[in-house]
């Protein structure tokens, strides 16, 4: 049960989402932003970052909706998403994004275990200065967004096809179309 | 020295904001709802929560300059700033109210992690009085300061040491908060001529 009254049957952060509207819209401009606008990092990417965060931060609502958001841009690669939280060393991605997820789970630890040298591997690797940023500026919103969600003590489905649907409208819809909670055909 | 090539002179978070404006916006919205929108939890209250979690990621610009601005709301005066420095030393022995207090335990749990709130935590928090709604302010509050302390820190940015620099940052927020600013306009303080450290 969650911490405080949410409206029933929404999953993880819908629920307190529905009871503050106005906090809610600049969260999910945030999200759109950091996920799904313009840039050299394509979604999958970025969403993986956010995935591998939150499975370090033992949230299981953001690492499974996400992982579901970020398997979807890749047309349905849930093993490689697996295989990223698991150990994203050996996991068949870029040795850039490698580099990205090396600072990505310092950020998670605290900012300050960010060293020159995580930020000069990943540059050596072809990063640039936003995509650095970007990478600490999305960890760091998902140590936001899984205490958000856990803090509050939120109901979070056991089904895991409820996440597939939930990532495939994340990928495809994005995250400020209105009506949020209604279900949508998926794409 | 900052991980990333920002704008030169920008203190604190002034560098990665003006760097990136896309997601500035949300950004800036967000604490600005969160901290300045119209909220049974009082202006300097919620700054509190904003400081103690900073001080607790020991975050040293964003703990500074929220502090500053809580102690401003509250009147500027020396105490005030007195009553800052105690709460983020020990906020259960300072002057706050006992809801403050329950609170900030709720926002000192989810500063080490979502799930280290207990219902308990909460229940104290309720017997004080908090609604539902400053439960829940509380927690995105603290969850939100995690993210804005990692930002900042996660970056390395400049981050100065001059009292009289975050007392006027304390004012400037508490009049003016955290929409519509120009980030790249530096403060006009006593101090401020003296320049940011010579960088290569």
């Amino acid at each position: 049960m969650a911490h405080i009254r949410v409206p029933e049957g929404l999953p993880g952060i819908l629920g307190p989402m529905a009871i503050s509207p106005e906090t809610t819209k600049a969260l999910r401009e945030l999200a759109e932003v950091l996920l799904r606008g313009p840039n050299t990092l394509t979604s999958a990417e970025r969403e993986m970052i956010a995935t591998y965060v939150s499975s370090q931060n033992d949230c299981r609502f953001c690492q499974l909706s996400h992982g579901a958001a970020a398997a979807e841009h890749l047309g349905g690669d849930y093993e490689l998403i697996d295989r990223v939280k698991s150990n994203y060393a050996s996991a068949e991605i870029s040795e850039k994004l490698k580099a990205l997820l090396a600072i990505a789970g310092k950020v998670q630890k605290g900012g300050k275990h960010v060293t020159p040298e995580d930020v000069e591997r990943a540059r050596k690797l072809g990063a640039t200065d936003k995509e650095i940023h970007d990478t600490v500026l999305i960890a760091a919103a998902f140590c936001m967004f899984n205490r958000y969600v856990d803090g509050l003590g939120t109901w979070q489905p056991a089904d895991p096809r409820a996440y597939r649907e939930m990532g495939q409208r994340m990928a495809h819809v994005g995250y400020v179309r209105p009506n949020w909670e209604e279900p949508v055909e998926a794409a | 020295m900052a991980h990333i090539h920002l704008p030169e002179g920008l203190p604190g978070i002034r560098g990665p904001l003006v760097f990136s404006p896309d997601t500035t916006q949300p950004l800036c919205d967000l604490v600005e709802v969160l901290l300045r929108a119209p909220n049974s939890l009082t202006m300097a209250e919620r700054e509190m929560i904003a400081t103690y979690v900073s001080a607790k990621n020991d975050c040293y610009y964003c703990q500074t300059c929220h502090g500053s601005t809580a102690a401003q709301h509250l009147g500027g005066a020396p105490a005030d700033y007195e009553l800052i420095a105690q709460m983020k030393c020990n906020c259960e022995a300072a002057s706050l109210s006992d809801k403050m207090k329950a609170l900030l335990a709720i926002a000192g749990k989810v500063q080490k992690g979502g799930k280290h709130v207990t219902a308990e935590d909460v229940e104290r928090a309720r017997s004080h009085g908090a609604t539902d709604k400053e439960i829940h302010d509380t927690v995105l509050i603290a969850a939100a300061f995690c993210m804005f302390n990692r930002y900042v820190d996660g970056l390395d940015t400049w981050q100065p040491h001059d009292a009289e620099f975050y007392r006027e940052v304390g004012k400037q927020t508490a009049a003016l908060g955290y929409v519509a600013r120009d980030w790249k306009q530096p403060l006009q303080t006593v101090s401020s001529n003296r320049a940011a450290p010579a960088r290569p």
